[in-house]
């Protein structure tokens, strides 16, 4: 099992032919990703990767021609949010955006419209999401994560292989990491991936990492408690961060309420969270919960 | 993004919302020149800053004449004016705006922002107005009346009818306010501002609806298609750090403690910044430095971290994802060696080529003190900044 990708997936890369899209897509065959096109307005009819993937003008051509049903996009900022609503209208189901600096407004169309169409989208401003010895949809040091049954969904790039690195430290694997981007407006939750996780059977525990600003954290939690059979590890990052200042992330902003780090921190362990207090703790935390 | 009030309200008379009439002056000459210009008895001099609490502060003055004008604006303007937004050493008054008084009979509150938890653009309105929105919204949230926008649909005529109803207008106000409403959400949409406040928003006695004052804040993502609105920025108003950081690609925060960092990625350095402070430190600075931490943006980093006299150690780590950890220690071998670094440096590489790195360090003859792991790298950077 595993969840959203695994060996199977189908994916085609938008953006193929920039210089990230193709740095990332030769990473990502390397590891094993099955992309069977790439999408270049203009471009249609070549093929790239040395030969091994052809290059169709619009992702409705691509679907038509390999039966894709996931995408990775990697267009620059001004034109995302149309390449994740182009995917939405060809028929894609999962769109894994690693685009950092899509406006706010442009993603809640572009929401909106995927969520009537149905379509999973996981970021903007995301490091994607890997299905471990299987499958890599994204840019993350693929070679660091190890298969297990623990279950990773964070905010922040560099703090999921933080993460995944203690988590090996500590002789614990992945079954899927996904890393759902820290802009105010995202395709995925953190609870819509806990959901997944506690419906996948070979998940026994999930690490969450959330950080300052919005409410995501908090809903996630409470769902949990609720609902979750699966022990949780939660980390919030931003303890120091001063109010009102945008800690990098678009939406890593402490504007009142909830969205502190203590708040969230003393919500998750009212839901029976067991938090990190120091980021250092999260491997031996997991371990703890897992005997 | 911020801009100041008077170039938020010429924003606001490009989509026809009503403004007093005013004039920004940048000294003492153009206040009396633009006091003549705006023949009204009553003036209002208004310090422009990138900060709410003006008012209170000392920074919003009623002038009755000429005169008037003359002391208050020789005041203002080079006052260090302090405010609950601004931080103990206030910000120095550089601009002001004079403008004519308003006959005020009732005073509103009206914002459009986004709602992260619904995803949709939520806009508010009070009767509470001229007052700490934060406050109503605490203590009395009944008294706000909201309506959320579907960004596929814009906002509807029910939608303005709602909130006028909600501020208890009535004939002409009443449709002026259904007007300016839309006016706004049209604003905020056409500018990608991710805020849009009036407080206060006035009934006069004669019944037209004014906008007094102005904030925004607009969408950074969105200003590579808002060039005017881009030009309105005042960098006075922004940590000169910060900026040259920003003109590096850098993404820097000065805080107060003195233990620099330099991380790659946003909630790793916010974490290791939370870590430092849990070892008994306290963090000098939040530093990105991105996805690619090349030499030059190490030397960079360390350029911007150590101009603040308050750095007594320095911090750096870095996860290698795609960055190749050997590639970081060269970089960092060589700034330090060219910046001819006084401060402790504690240098924590983990992740791709991590061994390789550890070995340029230990065989590059400049002092730096190596870690493995974050609590380690935390402990031994907060005891150097301590030990010096």
């Amino acid at each position: 099992m595993s969840i959203l990708v695994n060996k199977d997936s189908k994916v085609i890369v938008q953006g193929v032919t920039g210089s990230e899209g193709q740095f990332h897509s030769v990473q990502m065959l390397e590891y094993g990703t099955n992309i069977v096109a790439g999408v270049t307005p203009g471009k249609g009819g070549q093929s790239t990767l040395d030969g091994k993937v052809p290059v169709f003008n619009s992702v409705e051509d691509a679907v038509k021609d390999t039966y894709a049903d996931t995408s990775i996009i990697f267009v620059p900022p001004p034109f995302a949010a149309e390449a994740i609503i182009e995917a939405s209208y060809a028929g894609i189901s999962l769109v894994v955006c690693i685009t950092e600096g899509v406006p706010v407004h442009d993603m809640l169309k572009a929401k909106k419209i995927i969520s009537q169409n149905g379509t999973r989208l996981i970021g903007p401003n995301c490091p994607g999401i890997i299905t471990v010895d299987e499958c890599k949809l994204g840019i993350m040091p693929g070679f660091i994560c190890k298969k297990g049954n623990i279950g990773v969904i964070s905010k922040s790039g560099t703090l999921t292989y933080e993460a995944i690195d203690q988590l090996v430290n500590v002789g614990l694997g992945q079954t899927t990491a996904i890393g759902i981007g820290g802009d105010p407006i995202i395709g995925t939750t953190m609870r819509d991936c806990l959901e997944l996780f506690e419906s996948d059977s070979e998940t026994d525990g999930v690490v969450i990492i959330g950080e300052i600003g919005g409410q995501m954290e908090i809903e996630a939690a409470r769902w949990a408690k609720a609902n979750m059979s699966k022990p949780i590890v939660g980390f919030i990052a931003g303890q120091t961060a001063p109010p009102g200042r945008r800690m990098g992330h678009a939406g890593a902003i402490v504007s009142g309420g909830d969205d502190t780090a203590d708040a969230k921190m003393r919500i998750l362990k009212e839901c029976g969270i067991a938090v990190a207090e120091s980021v250092a703790d999260i491997g031996q935390k997991m371990k703890n919960e897992m005997n | 993004m911020k801009v100041h009030e008077y170039q938020g309200k010429e924003i606001f008379q490009k989509y026809g919302i009503p403004t007093p009439k005013g004039i920004p002056a940048f000294s003492v000459e153009e206040a009396l020149k633009a006091y003549d210009k705006l023949e009204s008895n009553i003036v209002v001099v208004k310090a422009q800053i990138h900060a709410g609490g003006r008012g209170k502060g000392g920074g919003v003055k009623l002038a009755h004449n000429r005169d008037d004008v003359k002391s208050l604006a020789s005041d203002i303007l080079g006052m260090k004016l302090v405010t609950h937004q601004t931080g103990p050493n206030g910000k120095e008054v550089q601009r002001l705006l004079i403008e004519s008084g308003a006959d005020i009979s009732r005073e509103f509150y009206a914002a459009i922002t986004l709602d992260r938890s619904k995803e949709m653009d939520v806009f508010m309105v009070s009767k509470e107005g001229g007052v700490e929105i934060e406050k109503v919204a605490a203590e009395t949230p009944e008294k706000i009346v909201k309506v959320w926008i579907d960004p596929l649909v814009g906002l509807k005529s029910f939608q303005v009818r709602k909130l006028s109803y909600g501020l208890g207008l009535e004939g002409n106000a009443f449709k002026e306010a259904c007007s300016i409403f839309k006016k706004m959400y049209e604003c905020y949409q056409s500018t990608d501002a991710s805020l849009l406040e009036v407080n206060p928003l006035i009934e006069t006695n004669d019944k037209q609806i004014i906008a007094l004052d102005s904030k925004f804040n607009f969408d950074g993502n969105a200003l590579f298609r808002q060039k005017d609105i881009y030009e309105m920025r005042d960098l006075s108003e922004e940590d000169e750090m910060e900026v040259e950081a920003g003109s590096y690609n850098l993404n820097y925060i000065k805080l107060d403690g003195n233990v620099g960092c330099m991380v790659n990625g946003a909630g790793l350095a916010m974490a290791t910044m939370d870590i430092i402070k849990l070892a008994g430190g306290d963090p000098a600075n939040f530093l990105d430095v991105g996805g690619t931490a090349s030499a030059e943006t190490v030397k960079n980093g360390f350029r911007i971290i150590l101009s603040d006299d308050n750095v007594k150690a320095v911090l750096i780590n870095i996860f290698g994802g795609i960055v190749r950890c050997d590639r970081v220690a060269n970089g960092v071998v060589q700034a330090v060696k060219e910046l001819g670094l006084e401060v402790p440096v504690v240098v924590r590489l983990e992740g791709t080529n991590a061994e390789e790195a550890q070995d340029i360090l230990n065989s590059s003859g400049v002092s730096i003190i190596p870690a493995k792991g974050m609590k380690d790298a935390a402990e031994k950077v907060v005891s150097a900044a301590i030990n010096l």
